[in-house]
């Protein structure tokens, strides 16, 4: 489903019989992070080490001020660390200009924020194309792609609706189709049920997990709610800017494929 | 990039058709207010100079009393007499014909129609000194002049009044008590430049008039008009010089007469109503500059929506030249669709305003790009600038921008 882009990396294969491990997709090696300067200076992230592989659903938990969220904005990008490296798809982003992070959150990236931040006034749809203008589509390219989208969130019907006349949960599926329809390798959510109440962030989750199977997106989350939590794969606990704790989850919370298909209609 | 920029900025104005409605509505406001004012002061200036042009070029008028000095300073300056006109066109060299005019308000019965008007005594050069046309009829023969005949030649106004659809031409009127005959129509000039009208006029021999209206052979007024090409000081001077002699003015005299030169009276006027122009103008530009602030308002309002709008297009690997293109487009797309209809509206107002104050209709190029470049520089910078800093943000910051 992922957009054929060459990979510097070796096929997944490689991984079980060579002995040196294949760069990972993600790779941050002692990251640090301070904001603001002089006194008043605050060391969000101080020596941070993850390494995230292709096809892993990690929720990234922690108090407030531990560092989750300033983790997940350099991880997507958006922001640049201090100190340490990160390396995407094996290459180091070091010293890459503000354009060029642009150009590879539009290739790689997708986002799901906590407050939805839908265009307003602005049908579903067109919500969902907006990534694909930046990418220059042709618009019969970009409304297929929207539509499609839309239906694999479950609002195929909803797609001429403004974000004003959608529920909560319905304007997080159009975000969530907005980050999927350029069809990214990772996806971040950042508190994606934040706003939601439990029964949509359930069915919120049901979604997020379902793509991640099914498509084999690697999706980073950060959460500070366990059973939000425990639909991930991997959980990574940050205390205090550090990794604090970090392993698998063996056993995720599966929702009926019945219970999907129902929260999607 | 540009057509992508282009339909996101077509995107945006349509999503938010209040907001682009006002920033339309500033650009609109200010425009047409300059445009209109404007053109239709240079319309003012314009009939002003033409209705001088009217008034005859070359032309000097001749009056007694001192231009200035305290009133009733000294005795009341004598009236001039025919034989002063006549002097003048013989002795001062340039001139090319003068007329003595003697003027009384006067009741004109035609028709069983009463009009009040002014009546006019002078020669057949009074219609070359005052660039009179006939529209019909003819001029006073010399016979009519020397023998005072009972003959007449009536303005427009005049025809209208009391003879509407009816033929005038040879018909009688009575002037005040004296019977008389229409000889001629004089072509109208209308309005004069201080919004008189002068085509409410009869106009007769002088001797008629002096001795059958007045009674006196005062003269008020010496028309005099001139060659062209001749020095209209030198005129001026000859004038003088022999006015003085005629009217025996010694050394120490101050002149008792006045020579007002037309062209001059020109050039004030228009320069007067220049500035009335300028002024209204400047009013009109304030309304540019209110019309301004409210764009300036409205993108400044909408800011913030607009900060979080572009944090998350940053965030959706937007590049920040992106972003302030699509906003570039838009705020030209709405300055000009405001400047357009601005001066649409301004044409429209300045043809009707110019029509209602029958003054003629000018396009005037330049205000217009003046106007419509402003505004459209209110509308860019204002729409532009606070874009500008929202997209030099961290994307994230843009996002949590409150």
């Amino acid at each position: 489903m992922n957009p054929a882009v060459p990979t510097p990396l070796a096929p997944p294969g490689a991984q079980s019989n060579a002995p040196p491990a294949p760069a990972p997709l993600i790779e941050l090696r002692g990251v640090s992070k301070v904001y603001g300067q002089g006194q008043t200076a605050f060391l969000a992230l101080k020596g941070v080490d993850l390494q995230i592989a292709a096809g892993e659903f990690v929720a990234i938990m922690g108090p407030s001020g531990s560092g989750k969220s300033t983790a997940m904005n350099l991880l997507g990008c958006l922001d640049t660390p201090n100190a340490g490296e990160y390396r995407f798809r094996g290459v180091p982003l070091q010293g890459l200009q503000r354009d060029e992070l642009a150009l590879l959150r539009r290739q790689y990236f997708g986002f799901v924020f906590q407050g939805f931040y839908l265009l307003a006034r602005t049908t579903a749809l067109e919500n969902v194309e907006l990534p694909l203008v930046y990418r220059g589509l042709p618009a019969r390219q970009r409304h297929a792609a929207a539509r499609a989208a839309l239906d694999a969130v479950g609002l195929g019907p909803w797609a001429h609706h403004t974000p004003a006349e959608l529920s909560g949960g319905q304007q997080q599926r159009v975000a969530i189709a907005r980050a999927i329809v350029t069809e990214p390798q990772v996806l971040l959510a950042d508190e994606p049920t934040g706003n939601l109440d439990s029964q949509r962030g359930h069915e919120i989750m049901a979604l997020i997990q379902g793509l991640s199977r099914e498509r084999g997106l690697t999706v980073l989350m950060v959460t500070h709610e366990a059973d939000i939590a425990a639909y991930a794969s991997r959980l990574v606990r940050f205390v205090d800017g550090r990794v604090a704790s970090d392993q698998p989850n063996p056993n995720p919370v599966m929702p009926a494929p019945a219970a999907t298909l129902a929260a999607a209609l | 990039m540009l057509l992508n920029a282009l339909i996101l900025a077509l995107r945006s104005i349509r999503r938010n058709l209040l907001r682009s409605f006002l920033t339309i509505l500033g650009v609109v406001i200010g425009v047409a207010a300059v445009i209109t004012m404007v053109t239709v002061g240079n319309g003012a200036t314009l009939a002003i100079q033409a209705q001088i042009q009217g008034l005859g070029t070359n032309l000097l008028q001749v009056r007694p009393g001192q231009r200035m000095g305290p009133a009733g300073a000294g005795q009341a300056a004598p009236a001039f007499t025919a034989a002063d006109a006549q002097a003048i066109f013989e002795q001062v060299p340039g001139v090319l014909a003068t007329a003595p005019e003697a003027r009384s308000g006067g009741t004109v019965v035609a028709n069983g129609r009463n009009w009040s008007s002014q009546v006019i005594g002078s020669s057949n050069d009074w219609l070359l000194t005052g660039n009179w046309r006939l529209s019909e009829g003819r001029p006073f023969s010399d016979e009519e002049q020397r023998a005072g005949a009972a003959v007449c030649l009536i303005g427009e106004t005049v025809r209208r009044e009391l003879f509407g659809p009816n033929p005038a031409l040879g018909a009688m009127l009575r002037v005040r008590q004296m019977p008389c005959e229409v000889v001629g129509v004089l072509a109208a000039k209308g309005q004069g430049a201080f919004g008189n009208d002068q085509d409410d006029l009869v106009h007769m021999p002088l001797n008629t008039f002096q001795r059958r209206i007045v009674g006196h052979t005062r003269i008020g007024i010496l028309q005099v008009s001139m060659q062209d090409g001749v020095e209209t000081a030198a005129v001026r001077g000859g004038i003088v010089q022999l006015l003085r002699e005629r009217r025996n003015l010694s050394e120490t005299d101050e002149d008792n007469f006045n020579v007002l030169d037309t062209r001059q009276l020109a050039q004030t006027l228009s320069g007067t109503t220049r500035i009335m122009t300028l002024l209204l103008g400047a009013v009109a530009a304030v309304s540019l500059i209110v019309g301004g602030i409210g764009i300036m308002n409205i993108m400044l309002v909408s800011v913030t929506e607009r900060t979080r709008e572009i944090g998350l297009r940053l965030a959706i690997g937007a590049r920040e030249r992106e972003v302030l293109l699509q906003f570039l487009i838009e705020a030209v797309v709405l300055a000009a669709i405001g400047g357009l209809i601005g001066m649409t509206l301004a044409l429209g107002a300045s043809i009707g305003l110019s029509a209602l104050m029958a003054v003629p209709f000018v396009f005037d190029p330049g205000i217009n790009a003046l106007a419509f470049a402003f505004s459209a520089a209110i509308g860019v910078l204002f729409g532009y600038f606070p874009a500008r800093r929202a997209a030099r943000l961290n994307p994230i910051e843009a996002l949590r921008h409150e």
